[in-house]
């Protein structure tokens, strides 16, 4: 299938970008994993794409002090194979590896994924359980918000016409922290009709900190802090994170759709939130 | 409004006014006039358009044809090197890795991919890097003995 | 599992050999539909029904039209004498709707064609497509089978209103009173779900009209390029020796391409129409919502037994969702069931109803296994749920139960005659392959530690080779014709059309043993009807059975002249052919086949009562179909937290006959048991009650992937098919046969303490969960 015609532009600044952007209907161009598919089914029709492969400042993985920021332009591979990613962030590593398959991870851009914002997305998980925060550039400056601001709703974002998402930021996983994240994948397409993250971080042989995101349940991922809390202060056993993930769903309006029911999505998600938290566990030292 | 675009295709230049939206795979197919990639769905999930751009897999059909403007383009066509058969395609071909042959040739150049990554590959991760390409003949056994075959091969 | 490589032994018949066809396909230089490039040659885009029942208040193409590089837009008034399109069953008192190239003045399903725009390139089509304009007035629609028979349903076509296409009774022995008497009766309601058959290559056609000496050339993804020259010839109403039709590398067809579709009619009216060549490419979108869909079963079944598991009678009342329309088979593909409904069982008993509904979906027909598998499906589950009625190892039951090797050929209560079997070999040998005892013994303990581990077994039977003329519409005989050039190298024609299935190879296999050549000297030609004599077409698992018998024939024949040639040239009249020469019994002088063919075609001389040249033709009219039979087992695992199901174990011991390349045939039953797979546990054609088609891409529609399917072990008995002098069954089709009921049975024995007894396709992990919830509750 055919999408419509559109002008193509490759800026080499940000603020080419930005001008470029500032027509409503011109559309950002980052990976296109989602936006190509989209266009082709004449779900989406842009006049005018705007590839940012070109404009510096939006690539590249660093590390500054103990956070750890991602080019918007990063791509899943980037993050999944990244040395860095890996030992600093593993996380995010194993969420990246998670996404569609290699030829989408290969083009796909971290920037792109959270700006399409789908609910089924894999990113979200982790980033919420990473506490992330998202940096957005416009012609009048710069702001950052948290990953929980930044996710509005289905397909919504907190971006503002003529926004850009630069860099992702994530802390430097503390010291022996264990973290895992599991998905249901919706056989399909690859997408996850439940997907959790779990960071723990024990001592004493107990659970000091529990960070929990939970991706698919609904219109918009979130973290589970009633999971984290009730997790907190016990020995991670079966009993104790059965009991913490009961309520993971609790006042969430779970999707309903043809892959999996409300009633289903809520116990995936709480089966889900149980093997990311045991994994987690497990690897935590 | 078109654009000239500069690929290289196979080893070789080749520079063409192209419409923003013609998608890569109609580019090589229509273009240049390739035969190896092919179209079999437009939801970036089959694989069969499958190609490398600068060393990475990609569906071809979700890629526009400006994006690779200045990128090094191979298909199937250009994995043969004098006339002698890349070790992924002659594997496909002893391990009878294909049927119909309409997946081929992006499952032998996500295959390819799979192998640089990864020489060695388990036979469970020779499936997750081909879960990118769908295959309705095969039922993927005879696919998965072709990968690791060639990676015995390569690795020889 | 390495292939051997090719050397002149004489016997490459039962050999692991590299396929011939894969050099090309391996280096992308194959030739499909859409690589077929013509000057000149415009492009078609199709507007289709967004609504599964409309009225059609009016089309305004005229901005279509208007938009730069459009050549010709034509709606439903401008082909209304074309066509229809074709059914080629027939069934008494069957209603056949007439099926226009495009919707006249309402549409019967989603994507029902209304509007084609021609135009210089795809792109352009497409956005002009965009312009045509339809004033649209939408209508109750249905597109449940069980529904559209209720009373009050709304009309498919309201001609019919009770929706009800035939009604098919077929019956045999006294059922009524066997199961009045019968000390066990077991029911059940199963469905086969509708598939979509989704091969990789979707269909398209390119058509091109030479208006000088008014030959059309049609380019078609097609299993039957014959039939189809004669269908679309009278659709456009041109002599059939005035249309080619080619059928080039075709990516995969699995029955949806054993068809005539209003398109292949509607590029050669628009050929004929602009002068021009068109090309037409199915999106994967109109793959989904167009092309023809498999299955869509309800069946009632009901089984009469003894108490020691005797099977007697069996009952079936099968509703088939026909979707909206005849295509070429549709309405013949239930009855294929009822023949099938026995399975391998000796029982005599038997009364089959179909009825056949009309909705507004996409029409069934042949896919994978045609009938079979839903039968298959229906006769292995029922003898699973008399088992755990009787308490009774399913192993056991079935040995009890299967027709005794004594006893063939075997007429069967459907009135078929089974050609040879030894039904209880694979199963013993898959048994032992599984170390059944011992399956048994690691499940009782799963058991005991709460895992959900299934052990399930199918016996499947099948009927292939289809088949004979009178029980094939279209005629069930096949042809060959075997050319042996000047130079010695070996020229085939043939009537099959693979599609994957390798027949390149397995026929230079024959031809190279019967011949005494290389396999490099052969070339197999198909899929063009002004190359190839007439012929039928590959389904049905019919290619090698009859086409290879019709090689064979042929080149008994052939070989005969060779003998006269070479016996001239050798100036003997004792002669042998063996390894590709002549020799002179009483000299040991020889004439290779070079010398013998030169001699035939330079014709200097000619044997007495001989012609020159070396061709011989064979049209073979099998005396009855093949059965082939097989026992598969599949050990599962159900996740009692998600109902996920994990395959631990799947063995596929077939019996197709004798096997001419084990390494293709391994291949055809290892894909065929992924797609019988895909329906067990992933696959589901799903329409809303508006009759929109929910799963109507990749993104929704879950074919198998590679991380989606186990390991699968293959394994073979051989029982040769006396219906053929190659011994052959057939074995395209088996895999998938053998699979669906399998995995169900492994899944259903799984939740048996559950209480469980039948579990419908797909086996979706919520669908499992849901029983998990229940019994937990």
């Amino acid at each position: 299938m055919i999408p419509q015609n559109f002008d193509y532009a490759t800026p080499e600044s940000l603020e080419e970008a930005f001008r470029l952007l500032s027509d409503p209907n011109a559309k950002v161009l980052a990976g296109g994993q989602s936006l190509i598919p989209m266009m082709r089914l004449r779900l989406a029709a842009p006049e005018t794409l705007v590839d940012l492969r070109g404009v510096p400042g939006l690539g590249g993985i660093r590390l500054e002090g103990r956070t750890l920021r991602v080019g918007a332009m990063v791509t899943h591979y980037e993050l999944e194979s990244s040395p860095l990613v890996r030992k600093s962030c593993p996380l995010l590593a194993e969420a990246a590896a998670n996404i569609g398959d290699v030829q989408v991870r290969n083009c796909g851009t971290i920037g792109g994924s959270l700006a399409h914002a789908d609910p089924a997305a894999d990113y979200p998980a982790s980033l919420h359980a990473l506490e992330a925060s998202v940096r957005i550039a416009s012609p009048s400056g710069e702001r950052t918000v948290s990953i929980a601001d930044f996710l509005v709703d289905t397909f919504t974002t907190a971006l503002e016409p003529g926004e850009l998402v630069v860099e992702v930021s994530v802390p430097v996983e503390a010291e022996g922290a264990g973290v895992s994240y599991q998905k249901c994948v919706q056989p399909a397409s690859g997408f996850a009709i439940v997907g959790v993250a779990a960071r723990i971080v024990k001592k004493d042989g107990e659970i000091a900190f529990a960070r929990i995101g939970v991706t698919g349940l609904s219109g918009n991922a979130f973290r589970a802090t009633g999971v984290e809390k009730l997790l907190e202060g016990t020995r991670g056993d079966a009993s104790d994170i059965g009991r913490a993930v009961a309520g993971i769903g609790d006042g969430v309006d779970a999707n309903n759709d043809i892959h999996a029911s409300a009633a289903y999505r809520q116990h995936l998600a709480r089966v889900y939130a149980a093997r990311a938290i045991v994994a987690a566990v497990s690897r935590a030292k | 409004m078109k654009k000239s675009i500069t690929v290289t295709l196979n080893g070789r230049k080749t520079t063409h006014d192209v419409e923003p939206r013609l998608l890569l795979i109609h580019f090589l197919r229509e273009t240049a006039g390739l035969t190896g990639p092919h179209i079999g769905c437009e939801t970036s999930i089959c694989g069969a358009c499958t190609v490398s751009v600068d060393g990475k897999a990609v569906k071809s059909c979700t890629m526009f044809a400006v994006q690779a403007d200045g990128r090094e383009v191979v298909t199937i066509e250009g994995l043969a090197s004098n006339g002698k058969l890349h070790p992924v395609q002659e594997a496909f071909w002893e391990q009878h890795g294909l049927q119909c042959g309409y997946c081929t040739p992006g499952m032998i150049l996500a295959s390819k991919q799979l192998l640089e990554r990864n020489p060695h590959p388990t036979d469970a991760e020779i499936r997750h890097g081909l879960e990118g390409n769908l295959c309705r003949c095969t039922g993927y056994q005879n696919i998965v003995n072709a990968v690791r075959s060639a990676a015995g091969k390569m690795g020889a | 599992m390495a292939t051997t490589t090719i050397t002149k032994t004489g016997t490459l018949v039962g050999k692991r050999l590299k396929r011939k066809e894969d050099p090309r396909l391996i280096t992308g230089t194959a030739t499909y539909t859409d690589d077929i490039q013509l000057p000149g040659m415009n492009y078609a885009s199709i507007l289709r029904s967004p609504y599964a029942a409309a009225k059609i208040r009016g089309i305004d193409i005229s901005k279509a039209l208007e938009h730069p590089g459009v050549v010709a837009v034509y709606t439903g008034a401008d082909v209304k004498d074309v066509g229809p399109v074709p059914c080629g069953a027939s069934l008494p008192g069957l209603r056949v709707p007439h099926h226009h190239i495009l919707a006249q003045d309402r549409t019967y399903f989603v994507g029902h064609p209304v509007a084609v725009v021609v135009a210089a390139d795809r792109y352009i089509a497409r956005d002009a497509l965009d312009l045509v304009e339809v004033d649209w007035d939408p209508l109750p629609a249905v597109a449940d089978p069980e529904k559209a028979i209720e009373a009050g349903a709304p009309a498919v076509h309201p001609e019919w209103p009770d929706n009800i296409a035939f009604n098919f009774h077929q019956e045999n022995g006294e059922v009524d009173k066997v199961f009045a008497e019968a000390e066990v009766v077991v029911k059940q309601r199963i469905i086969s779900q509708r598939l979509i058959p989704c091969p990789m290559e979707t269909r398209g056609v390119v058509a091109d009209y030479r208006g000088g000496d008014k030959t059309l050339t049609i380019y078609s993804s097609s299993q039957i390029p014959h039939l189809m020259r004669n269908l679309v010839a009278q659709m456009l109403g041109i002599a059939d020796n005035h249309l080619r039709v080619v059928a080039p590398e075709v990516g995969g067809g699995f029955g949806s391409k054993l068809n005539v579709y209003a398109e292949e009619a509607l590029m050669g009216f628009i050929a004929m129409k602009t002068g021009k060549p068109v090309k037409w490419i199915e999106t994967r979108r109109e793959n989904f919502l167009t092309t023809i869909h498999g299955r869509g079963h309800v069946d009632y079944f009901e089984l009469a037994a003894k108490k020691d598991g005797t099977i007697l009678a069996m009952k079936l009342k099968l509703i088939q969702d026909l979707g909206s329309y005849h295509q070429l088979l549709t309405p013949a593909i239930p009855t294929l069931s009822v023949l099938m409904m026995p399975g391998i069982y000796n029982f005599k008993h038997i009364r089959a109803d179909i009825v056949g509904v009309f909705t507004n979906c996409v029409p069934t027909d042949a896919y994978r296994g045609a009938g079979r598998p839903e039968a298959t499906h229906g006769i292995e589950r029922m003898v699973d749920v008399l088992a755990a009625e009787l308490n009774m190892d399913p192993a056991e039951i079935r040995l009890k139960n299967f027709v005794p090797n004594d006893a063939f050929p075997y007429a069967t209560a459907t009135g078929l005659t089974y050609d040879s079997g030894n039904y209880a070999a694979p199963l013993h040998k898959a048994l032992e392959i599984v170390d059944y005892k011992s399956l048994r013994a690691e499940q009782k303990k799963a058991r005991a530690e709460g895992r959900l581990m299934g052990v399930g077994i199918s016996t499947y039977g099948e009927i292939c080779a289809m088949g004979p003329s009178p029980a094939t519409p279209a005629g069930g005989w096949e042809s060959a014709s075997v050319r042996i050039e000047p130079s010695g190298k070996v020229t085939v024609m043939t009537g099959i059309k693979p599609q994957g299935q390798g027949e390149e190879t397995t026929f230079s296999q024959i031809v190279a043993d019967e011949l005494g050549v290389e396999m490099d000297d052969v070339t197999v030609l198909h899929g063009d009807t002004m190359v190839v004599q007439y012929g039928i077409g590959t389904f049905g698992s019919r290619a090698t059975a009859i086409g290879g018998t019709a090689l064979y024939f042929a080149l008994q024949e052939l070989k005969k002249k060779v003998k006269k040639f070479g016996a001239m040239i050798l100036e003997s009249d004792d002669v042998s052919f063996s390894g590709g020469q002549c020799i002179c019994n009483r000299t040991g002088r020889t004439a290779d086949l070079s010398q013998i063919a030169g001699a035939s075609y330079r014709a200097m001389k000619l044997p007495p009562d001989t012609d020159p040249g070396l061709v011989a033709t064979n049209f073979w009219e099998p005396p009855n179909f093949t059965f082939p039979f097989g026992a598969h087992i599949c050990v599962t695992e159900v996740d009692r937290d998600t109902g996920a199901v994990e395959i631990k174990r799947y063995v596929a011991v077939d019996d197709c006959g004798r096997i001419i390349n084990p390494m293709i045939v391994e291949g055809q039953v290892q894909g065929g048991v992924v797609q019988g797979l895909g329906q067990a546990l992933y696959e589901h054609g799903i329409y809303d009650e508006s009759g929109q088609l929910v799963t109507g891409e990749f993104m929704d529609y879950a074919i198998p992937k590679a991380t989606m399917v186990p390991w699968i072990e293959t394994d073979h008995t051989v029982t040769p098919s006396p219906v053929n002098p190659l011994g052959v069954k057939g074995v395209g089709e088996a895999g998938t046969i053998g699979a669906s009921p399998s995995i169900v049975n492994s899944v259903v024995d799984a939740l048996s303490p559950l209480g469980v007894r039948h579990l419908d396709m797909p086996l979706t992990p919520e669908s499992l969960w849901k029983i998990l919830e229940g019994a937990r509750a």
